[in-house]
């Protein structure tokens, strides 16, 4: 069944409304609100409702505060000891889990890594009822003890909120103690907020608050920025610092992929901020911005061309013609692999579709992979993002401010008095955007797909198996959790949270590796073995004699 | 070293848990209610924990895992969880229609004092269970105990649903205890050639093992059935494998519906195995066939074959209860030497099966419940061995000592074939011997000088 075909027989509206068909009332005119037919509207997009909570019973793709706090910003870092402050398992369960790989480069192989530990206080009943204070306490000492890490960071997970251990002051107290080690917390407790969003607010805040702007000791460079928004996963930033070193740039510190305590310290020395994802570590970019005066602009090195594109802007900020040609150079002497590779896996995945429901940005930043594949974007969402990761950052004016995200602490960041100064005056930054460079923007999900698409918050289990049973795209993109009730469908389905092998997938290497993984997806032979022979023809017309 | 910070002096913690060897209650309870036959599990407490154990179970059974979660917010914290649970309720019927539900609580449900039995109560005499319809429920703090605890509570909390009808059925219960869907896959088939007619519950075979067919199916065919469940209260006896994951619920049967109860060790390795089919024998008064004698025979005649390659070698191990007692025998009754063993399960009793096993060993064994691996890697820095047992993450461990290992318990996130290939019975024992002997022989492959290089071994 060639694609065309398959496009012409559904129409969105019909879609929608079977998508919701089966619900509850209440619960059907909530999901759609979340489910929104993409029409390119002269004026931006249709709204669509997100950050909002889970519906009870309804089986989610998301995770929580804490997941988003520990497993995806703090967990990538090496050097800091991150002990988690509850019962055994969550502690467990974030253990090595993302793939967030990391080296440790010149230290040589000696270098502190402590991200193949895994550290709790493993509470038990008599700790939730007298308070695990004390054993908190008595656990930052023994890790001291054994490790002597430049850093330990705790995190509070459902049990501990809700005793009221203080685990802020337990580890200040720690510090004071140690002297040469910081001790810091984070209270994301897994019910606070609506999913790993929180958690991602919560981390960014107190990164900022602890450990950005504590080394001032000059950083080398000559093109310093911080890349923010990347993890590192599978070896997506190893492939984006090797394209950073070769055109000049210096990259002080990844937010958090493959990262250290000191690159995090030192990062209020960039004179730039380039964000990938922006779900997750947008506050960052912005108090880095208020606080040292270091703008920040949107990039993303998912798709070769995106990569390209977004090296350009880069050189573009610091308007050197040395670097501008340097990265034309780069990008020229690595774009006839991509594009070899592209053309040949072309001749299989041009006109497929795809359909992909990730995290905060994911979603979004992968379509221009499948674009250069020649595979067209039939629905996509997120798991956790904000109505401005859909619509373009133009609608946080009117955001309303609801009781779960209320409960996130707003940091209030002034401008350092003897450390803020700003990169560019305003005339150069006006004169940069009338040149095309957008600061402090980007436009979302939404205005990248085509009309009729579907873009979907919050997706759950129930709404992907009958969004693929009707739309039966060629592959689905999604994570761990979904992955096998999809595949039972008959359709591939690649895992990009964590991915689920192989990578990078980032910048030009990464792309090419992505051709490779999508073309043996779709072209596998397996996905044709679903019936037997016999089948297709249960009913025997002719009989067999042995003679 | 992926472990370079492990330093060889042991110092005492009395706080810190370093690489733990066992988990939280509710992904046991989870994986356990898989195993009815149109149950959805569902995770009373905030979405992140029930995200968790599905992602955990998924990469381990790399199956789809299916449960609902009462997704607490702030609001829901305060003010107790009952209206999300009593509205996940009519959602859940409403959407995905099990028979079903399998609720089991997670720290938070539990610390902020949700009654369970009585938000059940509720929601049936309010009718919002429809009719037909079951609910069943187990508590399950993750600060107490293990997920073996928690699998063990909801094996227990199946009981709920027996009734009996005052005419025995015939049947035997066979609880197995957490283990694979092939194993209790190997088990029906085991008592099928025994002659004895079982019960077997929780039973993950043919949910948890099922087959590409290009149709997904929510609650596919395998699982006890809730009439089987109600059954159990009829039946003859009941046959508890693991003192830690099923006897609990056998007993209740027996002190509830005087089902008498046997509990044995899981049936891994020779002797245990021996036990169980002695146990069936008895208990069904019937004779033990020849094709049963066949296996055991083929076992000990490996054992004959290769005990030279088996005798007097160290091991370490790190694992759950109940399979590492069976295991531990195992490797004893073979002429291995189990040296360091733990769990992260509390409870003395494991120390004291262990020191029973081992106590004719010419060596004190390190054991201990409440262990973690990283004290299992100081362990081995002070006396090596030849070759490690445990869960995924001990790979690190047998890299970086460069020992030979082999993925047994859970979870095992980076192999295949566990779902597939029984490691209970005999015939589970030959496999669990074919894998010690290829990797201590590939290692003795890549360790021999040239001269000692031999084609046959
Ligand atoms: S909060 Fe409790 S139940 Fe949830 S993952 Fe953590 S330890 Fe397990
Ligand atoms: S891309 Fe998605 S999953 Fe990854 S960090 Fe951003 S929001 Fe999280």
């Amino acid at each position: 069944m060639g694609a065309a075909e398959k496009l012409v027989q559904w129409d969105p509206t019909d879609i929608k409304a079977e998508l919701i068909k089966k619900y509850p009332p209440k619960v059907a005119r909530k999901r759609a609100k979340q489910i929104m037919i993409n029409e390119a509207l002269e004026n931006g997009t249709p709204e669509i409702t997100a950050n909002v909570r889970t519906i009870p019973g309804i089986i989610t793709m998301r995770g929580c505060t804490y997941a988003g706090c520990k497993g995806v910003i703090m967990g990538p870092t090496r050097d800091i000891v991150n002990l988690v402050h509850g019962p055994i398992g969550c502690s467990f369960y974030a253990w090595l889990t993302r793939r967030n790989q990391t080296d440790p480069g010149p230290e040589g192989p000696d270098g502190e890594n402590f991200m193949n530990y895994c550290f709790s206080t493993d509470m038990q009943d008599q700790d939730i009822i007298f308070g695990g204070e004390k054993k908190l306490a008595t656990a930052i000492q023994e890790a001291y003890d054994l490790f002597h890490p430049k850093s330990i960071a705790i995190f509070a997970t459902c049990p501990v909120g809700l005793i009221g251990d203080d685990i802020h002051t337990v580890s200040r107290q720690m510090k004071e103690k140690f002297g040469d080690c910081n001790v810091y917390a984070f209270s994301c407790e897994g019910y606070k907020g609506v999913s790993q969003s929180a958690g991602h607010h919560i981390a960014n805040n107190q990164v900022f608050r602890h450990i950005v702007g504590e080394n001032d000791e000059p950083v080398e460079g000559k093109y310093k920025i911080n890349l923010l928004g990347e993890y590192n996963i599978g070896g997506d930033g190893f492939e984006i610092d090797r394209v950073f070193k070769k055109c000049g740039i210096t990259n002080i510190s990844t937010f958090s992929g493959n990262s250290t305590y000191e690159q995090f310290a030192t990062a209020h020395q960039a004179d730039l901020n380039a964000v990938m994802c922006h779900r997750s570590i947008n506050y960052v970019a912005d108090m880095l911005e208020t606080k040292f005066g270091i703008p920040w602009i949107k990039v993303n090195f998912i798709g070769a061309e995106a990569t390209a594109k977004s090296l350009r802007k880069i050189a573009a900020y610091f308007e050197d013609q040395k670097l501008i040609d340097k990265v034309e150079a780069v990008i020229a002497e690595e774009m006839p692999e991509v594009d070899a590779a592209a053309k040949d896996a072309q001749d299989r995945t041009k006109g497929k579709t795809a359909m992909m429901f990730v995290g905060g940005s994911r979603a979004h930043h992968y379509q221009e992979l499948f674009n250069e594949l020649g595979m067209k974007t039939i629905s996509a969402g997120y798991e956790f993002a904000h109505r401005d990761d859909y619509e373009g950052r133009r609608v946080l004016p009117f955001i309303k401010l609801d009781a779960d995200s209320r409960n996130i602490e707003e940091l209030e960041v002034e401008a350092d008095p003897e450390r803020y100064s700003p990169r560019k005056t305003e005339e150069a930054l006006k004169t940069l955007e009338e040149k095309g460079l957008k600061f402090k923007d980007y436009e979302g999900l939404a205005p990248d797909m085509e009309d009729g698409t579907l873009v979907i918050d919050d997706l759950n289990q129930y709404e992907a198996e009958k969004l693929v049973e009707l739309m039966k795209p060629d592959i689905f993109c999604a994570g761990i959790k979904e992955k096998f009730s999809i595949q039972k469908l008959g359709v591939p389905m690649k895992q990009l949270h964590s991915y689920d092998s192989g990578g990078p997938y980032a910048g030009f290497k990464g792309a090419i590796n992505f051709y490779k993984e999508i073309d043996r997806l779709v072209s596998s032979k397996v996905w044709s073995y679903m019936k037997a022979p016999w089948q297709d023809n249960p009913q025997l017309s002719g009989t067999f004699v042995w003679e | 070293m992926l472990l370079r910070h492990t330093p060889k002096e042991i110092s005492e913690r009395k706080a810190l848990t370093i690489n733990p060897a066992k988990t939280c209650q509710p992904i046991g309870a989870m994986y356990a209610a898989l195993g009815i036959h149109g149950c959805l599990p569902h995770s009373h407490g905030s979405q992140g924990c029930c995200a968790y154990h599905r992602s955990t179970l998924t990469r381990h059974y790399k199956e789809p895992i299916s449960a609902g979660t009462s997704s607490f917010t702030e609001g829901a914290s305060v003010f107790g969880g009952q209206a999300n649970l009593t509205q996940a309720f009519n959602n859940i019927f409403t959407v995905y229609n099990p028979d079903i539900v399998a609720v089991h609580t997670t720290c938070l449900s539990e610390t902020i004092g949700d009654d369970l039995p009585q938000i059940r109560k509720k929601a049936i005499t309010e009718g919002k269970i429809p009719e037909g319809k079951y609910v069943i429920g187990a508590s399950t703090p993750s600060y107490v105990g293990s997920h073996v605890t928690g699998f063990s509570n909801m094996v227990k909390a199946m009981t709920e649903l027996a009734e009996p009808t005052g005419k025995k059925n015939g049947k035997v219960n066979l609880i197995p205890g957490w283990v694979e869907p092939c194993d209790m896959e190997e088990l029906k088939r085991i008592s099928k050639l025994m002659g004895v007619s079982t019960i077997m519950f929780p039973d993950t075979s043919g949910v948890l093992n099922s087959p590409l067919t290009g149709e997904y199916k929510m609650f596919p065919a395998g699982g006890t059935t809730i009439a089987e469940l109600q059954s159990t209260a009829d039946s003859t006896g009941t046959l508890a494998l693991g003192e830690w994951c099923s006897a609990d619920a056998a007993r209740q049967l027996d002190k509830k519906y005087k089902v008498p109860c046997t509990v044995l060790d899981m049936p891994f390795g020779l002797k245990a195995t021996d036990r169980f089919i002695e146990a069936l024998r008895t208990l069904a008064g019937v004779n033990v066939p020849e094709e049963i004698m066949t296996e055991r025979g083929q076992l000990v005649d490996l054992i004959s074959d290769m005990h030279q390659y088996f005798y007097n070698k160290k091991v370490a191990l790190a694992g759950d209860p109940d399979q590492l007692i069976a295991m531990t025998e195992f490797l004893v009754s073979i002429d291995m030497c189990p040296v360091h063993i733990i769990t992260g399960t509390p409870g003395k009793k494991f120390e004291k099966r262990i020191k029973e096993i081992t106590a004719d060993m010419p060596y004190e064994v390190n054991v201990k419940a409440k262990g973690d691996f990283f004290l299992l890697h100081q362990w081995m820095k002070n006396e090596p061995v030849d070759l490690l047992i445990s869960n995924t993450y001990g790979k690190y461990i047998a890299r970086d000592e460069d020992v030979p290992f082999i993925r047994w318990g859970f979870p095992i996130l980076d192999r295949q074939g566990h779902q597939y290939f029984p490691t209970v019975g005999y015939k589970g024992g030959l496999r669990l011997l074919e894998k010690i002997l290829t990797v201590l022989l590939d290692r003795k492959d890549r360790d021999d000088p040239e001269t000692k290089f031999e084609l046959v071994l």
